[in-house]
């Protein structure tokens, strides 16, 4: 007897391919909606204009602020030096690059144009970008110092340094982020200049505060995300470490907090990301990072959709960048 | 060596137990000692006493004179001569075999590197993985890192070895290697405290077993003795369940 049936088909039917051009058409679905909603809106895209809030160069016009004669122009180290010489005054003026539009011996008013030069700056939300990105990383810094002492605290048996983390603690996470912020700059803040200021000292910028109030908060949650990653780690970890002869501030550092550090690290960029976004709060107490600059960008610009679409964009290409970092270093210490 | 007298031991979690009621022992410099009993007699809970891993509430642990119990002693000192071997390895998985055995030396005898790196090679060499000094824990059998633990515990150079249960988490045909080192070391008069349910083992070279039961030492003689005419009837019955 021969066998002549064909082998049936047992393949799990493929779906994939439907799906995926279910998201993209809904995707594209979404963006075709939001446009048409503002082209009813009669908004009219300046995409071209946005570049300026990053980088611009502007012609700025020396003048005279003199009447009289250029009686010389010379070249230093690519400066222009025009000198102009009126009754019983002189007055030297530097210009980069050699745009000179006086000529020697010509006579000049008070406001004429002596020349021009290229000035480039930073835009708004380049300056905020940056102070956003300075904030973030000082923030960060002394937030994990502190929550690494914090957790560590945290389980130790000592009650003075456990209930103090824990007070610390419950207190932070139990308060919203803005209103720290809000008594830091105008309690602590106004206390601590007070103080200052009664001792002739120099007042601290409010920026201090609200890179203090950003690290308090992380610092209460990194010291748990600790506390739970020490806590992972076996028991019999520390005994060996212990049954060694080592003390238990040695077995912490060489045993227990290497291998607690790789378990911490993903909810630890979660919470970096978190406070990068959180730092967008202290617009309130006047520090011009991202969110405060696009805010201050829109009133002059009246471009609102633009600028608040590029400045979530740049948050995501902070975040993105810090959670490929962590990537990389969970990669490098795995063994 | 080591005296314990009159020691009490209670657990309060998950609820109160005595796990050692009034033990008294003594072990000579040299001796090997396998201590056997039911699961929760209070065997391991006696071993881990002796490098105070559990803090016993009264009596007396003399390690070499000094006082075990002690809050005053400083502990630290006492382990560095008491090695610890345990069920389930507790090798340091984040480090490398041969870090496995250096990092004691190095943070607690305070040698040099070159120093330790030379007593880990030749511990390794004696328990038979030296080849795999630059692996890490996880791509090692289970006896393999057993016998790495060994060795970590050795290069400490203590004056007695505490084995808790050392083959229990083992598969059947790697107990016989890890075995093997523990009979060299005692062949070569280290002091040692086993915790096993290996009778082969006791037999072969212990000078006293000691059968516990509900945190007392019930009986104490020579191998022979236990498994040719044990006198009390809890002994007979456990050894009946278990040879």
């Amino acid at each position: 007897m021969t066998d002549t049936s064909p082998a049936i088909s047992r393949k799990k039917p493929n779906t994939d391919l439907f799906w995926k051009i279910v998201y993209f058409v809904g995707l594209i679905g979404v963006c075709l909606g939001f446009y048409i909603a503002t082209e009813q809106a009669n908004y009219i895209w300046h995409w071209n204009r946005i570049p300026r809030y990053f980088y611009y160069t502007e012609t700025i016009n020396v003048r005279s602020e003199i009447e009289g004669e250029v009686t010389k122009i010379t070249k230093k180290d690519n400066d222009s030096v025009i000198i102009v010489e009126g009754v019983g005054e002189a007055e030297f003026y530097a210009i980069p690059g050699s745009n000179i539009t006086v000529a020697q011996g010509d006579t000049i008013y008070m406001g004429d144009t002596l020349g021009t030069f290229e000035d480039s700056n930073l835009g708004l939300m380049a300056q905020g970008m940056i102070v956003t990105i300075q904030i973030s990383i000082v923030s960060i810094t002394f937030g994990i110092l502190l929550g690494l002492f914090t957790g560590l605290a945290r389980i130790s048996s000592n009650p003075a340094l456990k209930w103090s983390a824990i007070t610390y603690i419950e207190i932070i996470r139990g308060s919203p982020l803005l209103v720290q912020i809000l008594i830091w700059y105008y309690v602590i803040g106004t206390l601590v200049n007070n103080m200052l200021s009664s001792a002739s000292m120099p007042q601290i910028p409010e920026i201090w505060f609200g890179v203090a109030s950003l690290a308090i908060f992380a610092g209460a949650y990194v010291a748990e995300i600790v506390r739970a990653g020490i806590q992972s780690i076996n028991k019999g970890q520390m005994e060996a470490a212990r049954s060694l002869g080592m003390t238990k501030s040695t077995a912490m550092r060489k045993i227990i907090l290497p291998q607690a550090f790789k378990r911490i690290l993903p909810p630890l960029a979660g919470q970096f990301i978190s406070l990068i976004k959180d730092s967008s709060l202290l617009g309130v107490i006047a520090i011009r990072e991202l969110t405060k600059a696009t805010r201050e960008a829109v009133t002059t610009s009246l471009m609102p959709y633009e600028l608040y679409f590029v400045c979530g964009l740049m948050y995501l290409v902070v975040t993105f960048a810090l959670s490929m970092f962590v990537q990389y270093l969970e990669k490098r210490t795995v063994d | 060596m080591i005296d314990v007298k009159n020691v009490y031991k209670t657990f309060f979690i998950p609820h109160e137990i005595q796990a050692l009621h009034n033990v008294s022992y003594h072990i000579n410099p040299g001796e090997v000692v396998v201590v056997i009993g039911p699961s929760g007699s209070g065997k391991s809970t006696f071993l881990r006493c002796l490098n105070r891993l559990e803090h016993a509430e009264s009596g007396e642990i003399l390690i070499d004179g000094v006082d075990v119990i002690d809050y005053k002693t400083d502990i630290n000192k006492i382990r560095m001569e008491v090695g610890m071997v345990f069920q389930s390895f507790n090798l340091f998985p984040h480090l490398t075999v041969l870090e496995n055995v250096t990092v004691g030396q190095r943070s607690v005898r305070k040698r040099n590197k070159r120093e330790a790196t030379e007593t880990a090679m030749t511990l390794l060499n004696k328990v038979g993985i030296h080849e795999k000094a630059n692996a890490y824990p996880s791509q090692l059998s289970g006896g393999q890192q057993q016998r790495v633990a060994i060795a970590r515990a050795l290069a400490m150079n203590p004056k007695v070895m505490l084995f808790d249960e050392p083959t229990s988490a083992l598969d059947p045909e790697m107990v016989g290697e890890v075995l093997d080192v523990m009979k060299t070391l005692a062949r070569e008069g280290m002091t040692m405290v086993v915790v096993t349910h290996e009778m082969g083992f006791a037999r072969e070279v212990a000078d006293h077993v000691i059968f516990m039961d509900e945190g007392k030492i019930v009986e104490v003689g020579p191998p022979e003795h236990f498994f040719t005419n044990p006198e009390h009837d809890r002994t007979k019955l456990f050894l009946s369940q278990i040879l």
